[in-house]
């Protein structure tokens, strides 16, 4: 008798679980790229409390979702740090034609973990003899790495600089080398080092004029399989609603329009 | 698409760590194996735990610990620092230092082995024919030692060429100093670079393979002959 209505209870719980979950909470994976992953956080909260959506975040280099991403990994939207991996996966046919979108403007930063090393200019790169390791993201991965490169580039040191280089996978372990001193200073992401009233949290930074980098732009592309899923979509409406743009813009990146 | 001098010099780097690596392996791990082998003490359990701990670790965490304590706040780095050597992270010497600790169990345990499967008898013998105690270890142990010298070269070098995690968070991708084959593999995997991924893995494969062989084939201690 017992028995036979806790099975009973046990049923219809599970009936109604079974139904809410067809009725709303979708569980999606999300892709972010690194530098975005303090404002995404927040968004993503603030996105599970209104949707009731679960949203797992992974946080990496672009250059590694892309390459997951082309080899099946179960993601169902990329942010990316970039503009061209979201067409890229688009015109592969691994993400749905026109769904990018500029969600954020990178802005690049010369940072030190330690007052008074940078300079308001950056003239301190020019001082060869001051620092021995300076840390960038893989270029070759990580859109902000490439910035880096291009802005010592552009100032002309690269070559007398590159045997100081040390290379983090992602721009999150770049800010982790800096951060432990084991690189004196580095180039990251401005929303790595900005604190809530929008100064540079601690250290000290050089805010590298874009001028002397591709403009960082970066792309949200809805993934092949994330085509089928409300939760994919909303997520990315939301990323454009006044919500979010308010986050993006706290943590220093730029916006469209 | 074959490899590019970028791969070659990454080849040669991780051969010289992996060389390095195990003679100085070897020169620190035979006294530690010599004393394990032997000892009675109360330490030998602990010791003998701390020696084998990187082998059941991950390398994340022997990774996380020398950047921390190989930084400018760090034990280690204050001191490297004090000595005028500078910071560890992201050079060949602190890579090289990462990968003794890293290896230290392949190389103490397989002569620790052949220390005690020696046993007392050998050295009594000696010490009986006037050979002092160091006499008797060159000219009696470390002959009939031998296999497990062999057994932990080949296992230290083929561990090193391996490592990955730890490179990868105190090595900072330098090439020519700390850009070795295992992360160039990755960043291969990572830019899509399938052809030079595959020319440098099937090349590490089939080393590997052949280090096992020639291991299995020349060591008399993991011949059935010689265990009867």
């Amino acid at each position: 008798m017992n028995t036979k209505r806790t099975l009973e209870k046990l049923c219809i719980a599970t009936a109604l679980l079974l139904l809410t979950g067809m009725v709303q909470a979708d569980e999606i994976s999300v892709a972010v790229a690194a530098n975005f992953t303090e404002p995404m956080k927040k968004i993503t909260a603030e996105f599970e409390k209104t949707s009731g959506h679960k949203v797992a975040l992974s946080f990496g280099s672009t250059g590694k979702f892309y390459a997951q991403v082309k080899a099946g990994a179960p993601f169902e939207v990329l942010l990316a740090a970039d503009d061209e991996t979201p067409i890229k996966l688009e015109q592969e046919g691994l993400a749905v034609k026109d769904s990018h979108f500029t969600y954020a403007i990178g802005k690049l930063v010369l940072w030190s973990a330690q007052e008074g090393v940078v300079d308001n200019n950056g003239d301190l790169l020019k001082k060869r003899g001051s620092f021995e390791h300076i840390a960038l993201a893989n270029p070759k991965l990580a859109p902000y790495g490439a910035a880096g490169v291009q802005t010592l580039q552009a100032l002309g040191i690269y070559d007398s600089l590159a045997p100081k280089i040390v290379q983090g996978e992602n721009i999150a372990q770049t800010y982790q080398f800096i951060v432990t001193g084991n690189a004196l200073l580095g180039f990251v992401a401005l929303s790595q080092v900005i604190g809530e009233d929008g100064k540079i949290k601690s250290g000290s930074a050089w805010i590298v004029p874009e001028k002397y980098y591709t403009p960082l732009r970066q792309d949200a592309v809805l993934l092949e399989k994330g085509k089928d899923k409300a939760a994919s979509v909303e997520l990315l409406k939301f990323l454009k609603a006044p919500y979010a743009a308010r986050i993006i813009q706290a943590y220093g990146y730029g916006m469209d329009k | 698409m074959t490899l590019g001098p970028g791969d070659w010099s990454t080849i040669r780097l991780t051969l010289e760590l992996a060389g390095l690596t195990t003679v100085l392996l070897l020169l620190i791990g035979t006294p530690i194996a010599w004393w394990l082998a032997r000892t009675d003490s109360v330490l030998k359990r602990p010791i003998s735990a701390m020696v084998t701990l990187p082998m059941v670790l991950p390398p994340t965490v022997l990774g996380f610990y020398l950047l921390v304590a190989m930084g400018p706040q760090g034990p280690v780095g204050q001191l490297t620092q004090a000595l005028g050597i500078g910071l560890l992270p992201f050079t060949f010497a602190g890579l090289v230092i990462a990968s003794i600790l890293y290896s230290l169990p392949f190389a103490v345990q397989p002569i620790q082995q052949a220390f005690e499967a020696i046993g007392e008898r050998p050295l009594e013998v000696a010490a009986t024919l006037r050979a002092s105690p160091l006499d008797a270890f060159f000219t009696v142990a470390l002959p009939l030692a031998r296999p497990g010298f062999i057994t932990a070269a080949v296992m230290s070098f083929a561990h090193t060429i391996g490592e990955f995690g730890v490179v990868l968070m105190i090595g900072g991708n330098i090439p020519d100093k700390t850009r070795v084959m295992s992360v160039q593999i990755y960043d291969h995997v990572e830019a899509l670079e399938f052809a030079q991924a595959h020319w440098l893995a099937g090349g590490l494969l089939l080393f590997s393979f052949c280090v096992l062989l020639l291991l299995y084939r020349f060591n008399p201690m993991t011949s059935r002959k010689a265990a009867n």
